[in-house]
């Protein structure tokens, strides 16, 4: 967030990602979410948004995908070396695009995988009855194999599992995708309890820019492995380029005078 | 009981006992391929390896200390495997990590028959091959003693993967390893300590077989006796891995019993394959294959 806080709690400065030692995807992405902060991270399919949150992460490795330029910063600290259980343990948990449940271990045990590289044994029961406080479906479910739940209580449990590690900053990759409207609130609202009563920052990925923008604080849009606008969220909801191609808003057609022209040229960028 | 009765009834049980051999075999597999999908060619040279080592260390060390020392290699071997094998290869093709695997075969036969010859060794476990007898049934000593190690040795990895903050782990990483990372699960850690289980388990595999057939390279043929263990079974299940032993096993010894005198011998031999070839026609995932969750 531009201007905010002088030491956010988590910088992305200017980094470039390349996949099997040949394939650039990120072009010098940079973003900051401050402490406690909730920022989303929007953009088309392919745009990088979950190749930003795996840098971060450092889920990469085992995609053969490399930070090859540009530094992380994560509570002041360089993350960009570490790898994923050491950034997990430092408070950054990534809950992974597609749900990614272990399909074969109970709702309760998915929970607890989630507080593996954790030592405090007493506070791991009580966070369980936190998530279930939280995730009241999960509760009914919680010896049920996490393969025969459903999609909704799948994504919750993700986000539960997640919330185990109790992380000071959760990166979310699309919790919306595949779910109905309805559920897609249910699921934000949690988060947005999440942010504000467990003071997790969230670092959210979504092509839903119309429920995301509601949910954040600021967000950054991202096109071909860049970030191609960024903003405060009413900023955002305003802009004519989001409006029309993220939120469905204007109708093609309705262009008119000079500024256009600039606007349709950043249209043709953004497409490309 | 009539003679024939017996006559099946002892070739049962000695075939169920034979067979928890094999189950314990199979095991090293199914441990490795649940954890990281690799299906571990190196197995068979892991017990070789193990069988030799262990005769090579008992002139100067004792029977005890020798077996410690066995598992520590095994461990320490595990380690190594996870550093150089592994890592290097994460996120490539099943087929690069099976390849690695043979090559890693050869290498264990080839490293231990440099520094404990190629000479075949007797392995004296102390435990006499002279037959009990309980009700009417003749049982070798040898036979009861193999089964209650590999006994014991599965139920201690059932507690330790249910019931155990790393055996969850271990659970998770065999589901989904980036979900496990993702989490927090040191993935190298996870894989390392998987082939070190595979590493003990092959060292019972390779006491028990070793003092039944001698320490020779055969011995790491026996994980040819694994295949149809697995097929039966299916790659991924420890229950399906012990169970199709103990199939396995006892459908050998009958088939030795009384259909080898009729036909003039042979199908003992092949009766674990023809069993198995039954099952990939009609159970192609084998008994207890991994249920693949579908929701609709
Ligand atoms: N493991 C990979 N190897 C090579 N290219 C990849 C890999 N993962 C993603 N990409 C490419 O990187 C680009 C960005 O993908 P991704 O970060 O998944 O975008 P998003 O999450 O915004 O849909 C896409 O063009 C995709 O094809
Ligand atoms: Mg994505």
């Amino acid at each position: 967030m531009k201007g905010s806080s002088p030491t956010p709690l988590l910088k992305v400065n200017n980094i470039e990602v390349i996949y099997d030692h040949v394939i650039l995807v990120l072009k010098g992405v940079s973003l900051e979410v401050p402490e406690g902060g909730i920022v989303a991270l929007l953009g088309a399919n392919g745009a990088g948004k979950s190749t930003t949150l795996k840098a971060i992460s450092n889920l990469l490795r085992v995609e053969r995908g490399e930070v090859t330029k540009g530094t992380i910063e994560f509570a002041g600290e360089r993350i960009e070396r570490k790898d994923a259980a050491a950034v997990v343990q430092r408070g950054v948990v990534q809950v992974m695009e597609g749900r990614r449940v272990f399909e074969h271990l109970t709702v309760e045990e998915n929970l607890l995988t989630g507080a593996y590289s954790r030592r405090d044994g007493r506070s791991v029961k009580q966070d369980l009855d936190r998530v279930y406080s939280y995730f009241p479906k999960l509760a009914a479910r919680r010896s049920i194999k996490a393969g025969y739940v459903s999609g909704g209580e799948q994504q919750m449990l993700a986000i539960g599992r997640g919330f185990m590690a109790r992380p000071r900053l959760m990166l979310l990759d699309e919790p919306s995708m595949g779910l109905a409207p309805m559920l897609v609130r249910e699921i934000f609202d949690i988060v947005a309890r999440l942010n504000r009563e467990e003071k997790v920052a969230i670092l959210l990925a979504e092509q839903n820019a119309a429920g995301a923008l509601r949910l954040v604080q600021y967000g950054y849009v991202m096109e071909s492995g860049r970030v191609v606008l960024d903003g405060e969220a009413s900023k955002l909801r305003d802009n004519e380029d989001v409006k029309e191609f993220y939120l469905g808003l204007t109708g093609v057609g309705q262009r008119k005078s000079y500024r256009d022209v600039k606007h349709y040229r950043r249209r043709k960028r953004w497409l490309s | 009981m009539s003679g024939d009765l017996l006559f099946g009834v002892e070739l049962a049980v000695s075939g169920l006992l034979v067979g928890v051999m094999y189950s314990l075999v199979a095991l090293g597999f199914v441990l490795i391929f649940k954890s990281s999908g690799i299906f571990n060619f190196a197995q068979g040279a892991m017990t070789l390896f193990a069988a030799l080592a262990l005769v090579g260390f008992l002139p100067r060390l004792g029977m005890g200390v020798s077996i410690l020392a066995v598992l520590a290699v095994m461990v320490a071997l595990a380690f190594a495997v996870e550093r150089v094998v592994l890592r290097p290869l994460v996120a490539r093709p099943p087929l690069a990590l099976f390849m690695a695997t043979i090559g890693l075969g050869f290498f264990l036969e080839g490293l231990a028959q440099a520094i404990w010859g190629t000479q075949p060794k007797g392995l004296d476990i102390g435990i006499p091959d002279t037959p009990y007898v309980v009700g009417g049934l003749l049982l070798s000593r040898l036979d009861l003693a193999g089964a209650a190690a590999a006994g014991v040795l599965v139920l201690g990895l059932i507690v330790f993967f249910q019931k155990t903050t790393l055996g969850l782990g271990l659970r998770a990483v065999s589901d989904d390893h980036e979900a496990a990372l993702s989490v927090g699960i040191p993935l190298g850690r996870a894989w390392a300590v998987t082939w070190a289980i595979a590493g003990v388990v092959a060292v019972v595999a390779g006491v028990l077989w070793g003092s039944r057939l001698g320490v020779q390279f055969s011995l790491s043929l026996v994980a040819l006796k694994a295949l149809p263990v697995l097929i039966i079974g299916g790659i991924e299940s420890i229950p399906g891995a012990i169970l199709a032993g103990l199939i396995v096993g006892a459908a050998e010894r009958l088939a030795g019993g009384f259909i080898d005198p009729l036909v003039g011998g042979g199908v003992k031999d092949f009766s674990p394959y023809l069993l198995a070839m039954i099952f990939l026609i009609f159970r192609p995932y084998g008994l207890f294959g991994r249920e693949i969750i579908e929701r609709v």
